[in-house]
């Protein structure tokens, strides 16, 4: 795919980039994709008239329509389901769910239809369905609107899982999750969709199956996605003052996860953390851990440390909230742990 | 056969084409069960005695692009679509010559080539899948229509009402088609809805419906013909309540406790192969010679297909994981 840009390019490029939000990229990105394939349509709660629960798809519905930008009733399952059923008749379709709570009311169909199908049908129907949908803590929503259950998604066989946590990430994952045959899920974490970034004038499609080294280092490993990119960035940094040099890896893809970089940084650093927002126990970031063990158990010289949520559901009191997720402070505490330093 | 008018026009060979539809399906069922008890086939089976008249009164009407959503019950309706046979069994044994390479089973049968989209077994899971079936041939100004097949039980669940909402809202060209046999597993309609009129409840969504005698194949078809072309012309969903009884238990693993035999051996002298054969030999449509040649016919093809089945081959352990995702085309 040469119309992908690599990591390398895109650095080369940020020196010309402009100044664009997540949201704006994301916006981009969708109105990118209708643009070129008139295949590609929109649909979910309040993405036309509202401009969506997030503003994501603001000015769309007067630039393409009510047959492109379609708004649905409160029906996360029908309009879900009707999304597979489309993308099985040829068309590319876009569902966004509010966020990811609302999605388990259309986890039926997302696991029992779109990421079955294909395998059960002796590969006769495939489903290249992009579902969007918001996820993460950070806004004081309490627990209905801010868990993080994208690890959930990245268990299941069948469908692809996205973690866009850069502005490129976020302009260029779309495009190719949109290329895919299988159905592909995009968390977009609602701390980013105000974070600015540079955005090279010529960005477009991205890969969507390498993890990505967001900072070198030798000593540590920090592995994480999404939200907690940023604050695991600000950690490496803060840590570089105890003289320890962390590297910080982005996962991008959940599902499948790139074991290559993981493995190979892992074996360079020979410690690791993961830093993920969902819940501890049966989390990604176990699932990351026991892959370091099975594939570089040997090269460690020390436990592997995770930083996930507490195991409650996510508090209103911003304290509480606070508390409750990854934070930077953690995150060192966490890495200083690791080297046997105190606080 | 095209529907360029409502009715069916009953001549003799049509009549005998409707009644061997229905006499192959029966047989086809009673092999399955009997392959069950000789553990051929395993899992879950739902055989489709007794309803026969709805899958070969309405399938048939369906053009070759339309489109066929359908439940776990659904070997009648892939015969009736036209899936080989031996590809149906070697599918329910589970072997590789299968139309679903035996990966579903006899819950799951997928023809691709004859836009079948499957075999559901979340009971109301199609529907969503119908209605995004009908939006791509809206959003595209295709004239195909999606029938879309469940049971009664599926109106209680969530789905049905967020689909025929959807169907309707948008104005989608899908053929709901209810088969109330009354029971879903073993509780009883009445026991589950508070209006069990089903096709009254199409009303709330303003989509057109009737229910018909689904014991009565001529009714059927007809009704089916009426709804297929409301469907083509207005684009719009139809519904179509299909009133039928399901002769044996739920399952091969049910007990029947909740209905007593009276009730079902009342059925059984309503039920649609005898109602029809009867009515034609009254008729004098049909000798009594013509249903035995149907009969053998049908015992040959079943022969066949237990014969592919058996010599069908096991997927090797080492590709099960193939076609979990597409696989990248190599240049
Ligand atoms: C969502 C869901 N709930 C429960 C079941 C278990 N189940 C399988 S078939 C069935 C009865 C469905 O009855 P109906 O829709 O009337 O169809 P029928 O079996 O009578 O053809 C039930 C409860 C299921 N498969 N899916």
């Amino acid at each position: 795919m040469n119309e992908m840009r690599d990591a390398a390019t895109q650095t080369s490029e940020r020196a010309n980039a402009v100044e664009t939000t997540y949201r704006e990229a994301v916006r981009e990105a969708i109105r990118d994709a209708l643009r070129r394939d008139d295949r590609v349509f929109l649909m979910g709660e309040d993405v036309g008239r509202y401009g969506g629960c997030y503003a994501v798809s603001k000015g769309l519905l007067a630039e393409f329509g009510p047959e492109r930008i379609r708004d649905t009733p409160l029906s996360e399952s029908g309009f879900t389901g009707a999304g597979i059923g489309a993308a099985m008749a040829g068309m590319r379709p876009i569902v966004e769910l509010m966020t990811v709570n609302f999605s388990l009311l259309a986890l039926d169909q997302i696991l029992n239809s779109a990421a079955t199908i294909r395998h059960m049908s002796g590969n006769q129907f495939g489903v290249p369905l992009v579902i969007r949908m918001a996820t993460g803590a950070g806004r004081q929503l309490a627990a209905q609107h801010s868990h993080s259950l994208e690890g959930w998604y990245a268990h299941i066989p069948g469908i692809k899982v996205l973690a866009p946590a850069t502005v490129e990430d976020a302009r260029g994952m779309l495009w190719t999750a949109l290329q895919d045959p299988d159905p592909v899920l995009i968390f977009e974490n609602v701390m980013l969709y105000n974070m600015t970034g540079g955005l090279a004038a010529a960005a477009g499609p991205v890969e969507i199956d390498k993890a990505a080294v967001r900072r070198m280092g030798d000593d540590i490993t920090l592995i994480t996605y999404g939200g907690s990119l940023w604050k695991t960035l600000a950690a490496a940094e803060a840590l570089q003052g105890d003289a320890i040099n962390a590297e910080v890896i982005d996962l991008r893809s959940l599902r499948p996860l790139d074991n290559d970089t993981i493995l190979a940084s892992v074996r360079k650093t020979r410690r690791a953390l993961i830093v993920d927002e969902g819940w501890r126990s049966g989390s990604l970031a176990a699932e990351v851990c026991a892959r370091i063990v099975e594939g570089a158990f040997f090269e460690l010289d020390a436990p592997i440390g995770r930083v996930c949520s507490e195991e409650v559901p996510i508090p209103y009191a911003r304290h509480l909230e606070e508390a409750a997720i990854p934070q930077t402070s953690k995150i060192v505490a966490a890495v200083k742990a690791i080297f046997g330093k105190a606080r | 056969m095209t529907a360029t008018t409502d009715k069916p026009h009953l001549t003799r060979e049509h009549s005998l084409d409707l009644l061997a539809r229905m006499i192959r399906i029966r047989r086809f069922e009673d092999k399955s069960a009997e392959l069950y008890t000789q553990e051929k086939i395993r899992g879950f089976l739902h055989l489709y005695d007794g309803e026969e008249a709805v899958a070969v009164g309405v399938i048939p009407v369906l053009g070759e692009s339309d489109r066929i959503v359908a439940t776990y019950r659904e070997h009648g309706h892939a015969l009736a679509r036209g899936v080989p046979m031996g590809e149906v069994l070697a599918e329910m044994y589970g072997k590789q010559e299968g139309c679903c390479l035996g990966r579903g089973g006899s819950m799951h049968l997928f023809d691709s080539a004859r836009n079948f989209y499957g075999g559901n077994a979340i009971v109301g899971g199609g529907l969503p899948l119908a209605v995004g079936l009908g939006l791509a041939d809206r959003m595209r100004r295709e004239n195909h229509v999606t029938a879309c097949f469940f049971g009664e039980g599926a109106v209680a669940e969530g789905e049905f009402h967020e689909s025929l909402n959807l169907a309707a809202l948008w104005s989608l060209p899908v053929l709901f088609v209810c088969e109330n046999n009354l029971y879903a597993m073993g509780t009883a309609l009445a026991l589950t809805e508070s209006e069990t009129d089903i096709q009254r409840k199409a009303a709330c969504y303003r989509i057109a419906a009737e229910a018909v005698d689904g014991m009565d194949v001529v009714a059927v078809e007809a009704a089916a013909r009426r709804a297929v072309r409301a469907v083509r012309e207005t684009g719009k969903p139809y519904f179509l309540e299909c009133r039928t009884y399901r002769l044996r238990a739920h399952s091969m693993f049910d007990a029947q406790l909740y209905r007593d035999n009276a009730e079902v051996e009342s059925w059984r002298r309503r039920e649609p192969i005898l109602r029809f054969s009867e009515w034609l030999k009254a008729n004098h449509m049909v000798h009594a010679e013509e249903i035995a040649r149907i009969e053998n016919a049908v015992a040959d093809e079943i022969e066949q297909a237990v014969a592919f089945a058996e010599a069908g081959t096991w997927e090797p352990v080492e590709t099960m994981t193939r076609y979990v995702c597409a696989e990248k085309q190599h240049e």
